[in-house]
């Protein structure tokens, strides 16, 4: 070992004492730590004497030995950070407003001032719902490896001592702890539900809901304080030169008052490239595990550790099911010759019978159905048009129809649909499928496939519509 | 004011706005508090809250970190002539990733809804996951042994990354 650059710790501007017969360290190597000589706040003597409180085995020259931690590392994945969660949170906001918060369907219904703005989500493209959903939780999931190497590179910050040296740092320990806090109860909550695992307790929908304006509360802050830092930071190195960088030839950064590099830094196992590479890869191996849920066809069988990436066999009916029929406790006598289709508006009721239905104008669209779980299944849905039912029932011209399921017991078993859902030319009472009837768990006798509609809103086993235009 | 503004700084440890910004997500999040207490889950939603947190940063970091340095003790002691520790420590992290990602299809948790929502089981998962990392680590293990020749036939060194 030729680590000559021993510790000179916090001596001011003594020279490095003279080594003998080995010839004396360069200056620059001349190791003193920034960080243990930032100044104190008010009150000063109470910050020092809690610096002097240090508890036995909290000593930052022997915890943190990784040479990779710095701030270039941390700024990097930070600049990642900065501009993907911002795009995840966005589409998680989105996907409530799709839910149609005005007719009280969206989850939370009640959320104060914390509404967002509302407005008619749209029916075209009708992939668009596919798209928010698929970004939300796949960008969501790609990034878990990014947030733990973020983490990871920052940890040294969480047990360093004294743990605040100002009132300042004690509120910005407390902010950060809304951020890693509701980042990592955002993940936490969102990677349970996609596989529908509610150990927690809680709806899922509010508490994600409300964790992300925790989150949202914690990443301005700390966006706005340290985006000076990490850009300086950033300009420290130049990402190509880091990429050309052998392990070999890797160096720990200067030592700075951030306190993130470490004082004495063992040799390093992998290079910064190696390290970005190792993250990257994992991102990688979540996304192709993970994609295929969203785009389907053969693509979903890569995605082998979710729910939706499982074949239901072959056969037009063999696509995803949110909630089989039997979780829904629908009782067959209820579908059989004596079901009706009620339509419902002020002008009075009409009912009509699946043949009915059949003899009427059917359309066939070619329509994805997108869960907010993030998952896609793209098929062609035959039947009558919302629009000519709206007719059948004297409202040419709704405002909105709420449609009801046979079922009682689900979250889901009625939904409202806003004008432009219910007059757009490809959404359907659908009958058919592929060619064949619906099946029992895809919602025979009917129901409704509207484009870039949320999927639990495509109401199956459609009892009755009622059309209003107030 | 300006001298004013300096000597606060000093005192606090940060400028005026650092005090706004920070005031201003605690009020949000204060207002997100008062909107979930009367629900029946908050005191659950708090505990996930920092058990996210304390798991983290008490539980997870310490043992993969611990476990690291074990992996590098041991690759102190059985140097050879290609460096295999990056050999193990990418498919351990690959394999650990996935099982930390998914583990609720793993070990079988949530079955009944997950039953009610796709008519299946999770009986897969954890065979799928077991030949996954079996995969991983042999492929790193091939590539160790690519290593391992080409630094034999053409006298390559023991650094790649």
């Amino acid at each position: 070992m030729f680590q000559l650059d021993v510790t000179y710790r916090a001596v001011g501007s003594s020279p490095p004492p003279e080594l003998g017969s080995i010839r004396p360290a360069p200056r620059e190597e001349t190791r003193r730590d920034p960080w243990e000589e930032l100044p104190f706040g008010s009150p000063a003597g109470a910050w020092r004497s809690l610096a002097r409180l240090r508890p036995a085995g909290v000593h930052r020259n022997r915890m943190w030995r990784s040479p990779l931690r710095g701030p270039w590392l941390t700024s990097m994945l930070g600049a990642v950070l900065l501009v993907t969660l911002p795009l995840v949170t966005i589409t998680g906001l989105l996907s409530y407003i799709a839910y149609g918060p005005r007719f009280g369907q969206a989850f939370p219904r009640e959320v104060g001032w914390l509404r967002l703005p509302d407005f008619d989500w749209p029916t075209s493209p009708a992939w668009l719902y596919v798209l928010n959903q698929g970004t939300h939780v796949i960008l969501g999931l790609v990034l878990i490896p990014v947030v733990l190497a973020k983490l990871w590179s920052v940890v040294p910050k969480l047990f360093e001592w004294p743990p605040a040296r100002s009132p300042a740092k004690v509120l910005e320990r407390l902010a950060l702890l809304l951020l890693v806090g509701g980042v990592l109860f955002e993940i936490v909550t969102g990677v349970l539900n996609i596989q529908y695992d509610y150990v927690f307790g809680f709806s899922f929908y509010t508490a994600h809901y409300y964790g992300a304006w925790v989150f949202i509360a914690g990443f301005v802050v700390h966006v706005a304080l340290k985006i000076p830092r990490m850009l300086a930071a950033l300009r420290s190195r130049s990402p190509r030169s880091v990429l050309r960088t052998t392990r070999a030839e890797t160096r720990p950064e200067p030592l700075d008052s951030t306190g993130l590099v470490a004082a004495e830094p063992a040799a390093p196992t992998m290079s910064r490239r190696g390290a970005l590479g190792l993250v990257g890869a994992g991102s990688l191996l979540l996304g192709v595990l993970s994609i295929g849920q969203v785009v389907g066809g053969p693509a979903r069988r890569v995605a082998l550790l979710l729910p939706r990436g499982r074949s239901y066999g072959s056969g037009p009916n063999d696509f995803q099911v949110n909630r089989t029929a039997e979780a829904a406790r629908i009782d067959p006598a209820d579908t059989g010759e004596s079901w009706r289709l009620v339509l419902r508006s002020r002008n009075g009721t009409t009912r009509f019978s699946r043949g009915e239905l059949l003899g009427m104008p059917q359309h066939t669209a070619t329509l994805p159905i997108a869960c907010v779980e993030g998952w896609a299944t793209t098929q062609r849905w035959s039947g009558v048009r919302l629009r000519e039912l709206a007719v059948l029932a004297g409202i040419p011209d709704p405002t909105w129809a709420r449609v009801s399921s046979i079922e009682t017991v689900g979250a889901f078993r009625a939904a409202t649909l806003q004008s432009n859902q219910v007059l757009d030319p490809d959404a359907l009472l659908a009958l058919r499928v592929n060619d064949v009837d619906l099946a029992m768990d895809h919602g025979y006798p009917a129901r409704v496939i509207v484009p870039a509609l949320p999927g639990v809103h495509n109401t199956k086993w459609v009892r009755d519509i009622e059309f209003g235009s107030d | 004011m300006r001298v004013l503004l300096r000597r606060f700084s000093r005192a606090y440890g940060a400028a005026p706005y650092q005090l706004l910004l920070v005031l201003g997500a605690f009020a949000l999040t204060a207002y997100v508090v008062v909107l979930l207490v009367p629900g029946p889950s908050f005191t659950r939603m708090l505990v996930w809250f920092l058990g996210a947190v304390v798991l983290h940063d008490l539980v997870l970091f310490p043992v993969y970190a611990g476990a690291d340095r074990l992996l590098r003790a041991g690759a102190r002691r059985g140097r050879t002539a290609v460096g295999w520790i990056n050999h193990v420590r990418v498919p351990v992290l690959g394999s650990a990733l996935l099982l930390l990602v998914f583990l609720p299809g793993i070990i079988e948790q949530g079955e009944f809804t997950y039953y009610a929502a796709t008519g299946q089981t999770q009986q897969p998962f954890l065979g799928r996951w077991l030949l996954l990392t079996a995969a991983m680590f042999a492929l790193s293990a091939l590539w160790y042994l690519v290593r391992v020749m080409r630094s034999r036939y053409l006298g390559v060194g023991r650094d790649g990354n």
